[in-house]
């Protein structure tokens, strides 16, 4: 990756970025740059670049560079993208513009400000709660291979936010709670050793939860980790109508939530 | 951080928003097909209640072949983009694995293909 250490390649490629100083500015700005195209380098690796040889005010997100944090998420050429697996060979001779985040507010160039996306997964209560807590000394929760199955998709998750930055529904209405947290409530409650889908239902079954989602589609197409947050929606949107049918229609059934 | 939150930068959703990606055209596309599913069922419900002549030349006037014209390829595209979404509704696990989603998507057309031939059967029987 350093370029000391390799013969840096003759030709060059444009990258137009997103610039937000808040301290400075009121409005943002696109800020050209020019870097080295190697094969192998990423968009992450091009504005690390950027950052030690050209311009060292330039601020973005970053830790694992290979998939896994979610933090490099960006918008690439419009789409967004995981800046760690977007390949500068792909979208040669550019320029590739580079900007933070959709639908999410910027709190300085490509760093978009996530509080809300961590509240919701607090909302909608995102980690395993069993029916009943047992001591360590009674040993694990116990789970067969096919009960693993029925979740193991909708846990794959890294909290990227991609999915937010591609669906227009949170870009119209930031109270819907979205793909990844709604998949992610999915996901402990197919759980088999979980035992709070009542405690979700109240969140998920709203109108901001799986009700305001139209079913657009483009927060499966874009997830680096192949979660179909859209599937899990329209899953719940199926489990929440039998629910709602169950408490209407047997009376000495739960109440609706 | 929380001292810079009034200077954080909203960007806001043009109006156009849906005209600059495909997959945001092809969703509005697919929501717009439901007026013409919409239109025809009304079309349907004027038809049944007329008497059987008003029927026919209500079917053979231009105007109706022209609506014909526009509406099946609307309705079809309806149709289509919905049944293939149905695996992503519709999940259903043999053990580990789960049914594949083009048998799921299959099914639909399978049935569609069947009503289709039962309802072609009775226009003939009895037209």
């Amino acid at each position: 990756m350093d370029p000391s250490k390799s013969t840096p390649p003759k030709e060059t490629i444009s990258l137009e970025v997103f610039r937000y100083q808040p301290e400075e500015e009121d409005e943002s700005r696109m800020q050209r740059y020019e870097v080295p195209l190697h094969k192998d380098w990423v968009v992450l690796d091009a504005l690390n670049y950027i950052k030690d040889q050209i311009d060292g005010t330039l601020s973005f997100r970053w830790s694992c560079r290979m998939g896994v944090c979610g933090s490099c998420g960006m918008m690439v050429n419009g789409e967004p993208k995981l800046s760690c697996a977007a390949f500068l060979r792909d979208y040669a001779p550019g320029p590739i513009r580079v900007e933070p985040l959709n639908y999410f507010p910027v709190i300085r160039d490509l760093v978009i400000n996530m509080e809300d996306f961590l509240h919701k997964l607090g909302e909608v209560k995102a980690w395993l709660l069993p029916d009943e807590e047992k001591p360590v000394s009674e040993g694990e929760y116990r789970q067969s291979p096919a009960e693993l199955a029925r979740y193991k998709q909708f846990s794959m998750c890294i909290n990227c936010m991609l999915c937010y930055a591609a669906c227009p529904v949170y870009g119209h209405h930031p109270d819907f709670i979205g793909p990844a947290a709604i998949a992610l409530a999915q996901r402990y409650n197919l759980d088999s050793r979980d035992g709070a889908a009542d405690q979700r239902a109240e969140v998920i079954f709203s109108h901001e939860g799986i009700w305001e989602c139209t079913f657009v589609g483009d927060c499966t197409r874009v997830c680096p980790k192949n979660v179909d947050p859209a599937g899990a929606i329209q899953q719940a949107k199926v489990e929440g109508t039998k629910d709602w049918f169950r408490s209407v229609l047997v009376p000495w059934g739960k109440k609706p939530s | 951080m929380t001292s810079q939150k009034s200077k954080e930068l909203i960007r806001p959703m043009p109006t156009t928003w849906w005209l600059g990606k495909k997959s945001y055209l092809l969703f509005m596309v697919r929501e717009l097909t439901c007026v013409f599913v919409g239109a025809y069922a009304l079309l349907l419900l004027v038809l049944v209640s007329s008497d059987q002549q008003t029927f026919a030349s209500i079917l053979k006037s231009p105007v109706s072949i022209v609506a014909h014209l526009v509406a099946l390829p609307m309705v079809l595209y309806h149709s289509i983009t919905w049944f293939n979404l149905t695996p992503k509704v519709m999940v259903l696990w043999r053990g580990e694995e789960r049914v594949s989603p083009t048998l799921i998507a299959g099914s639909n057309y399978l049935v569609w293909l069947v009503v289709s031939i039962v309802v072609a059967g009775i226009a003939f029987l009895y037209g």
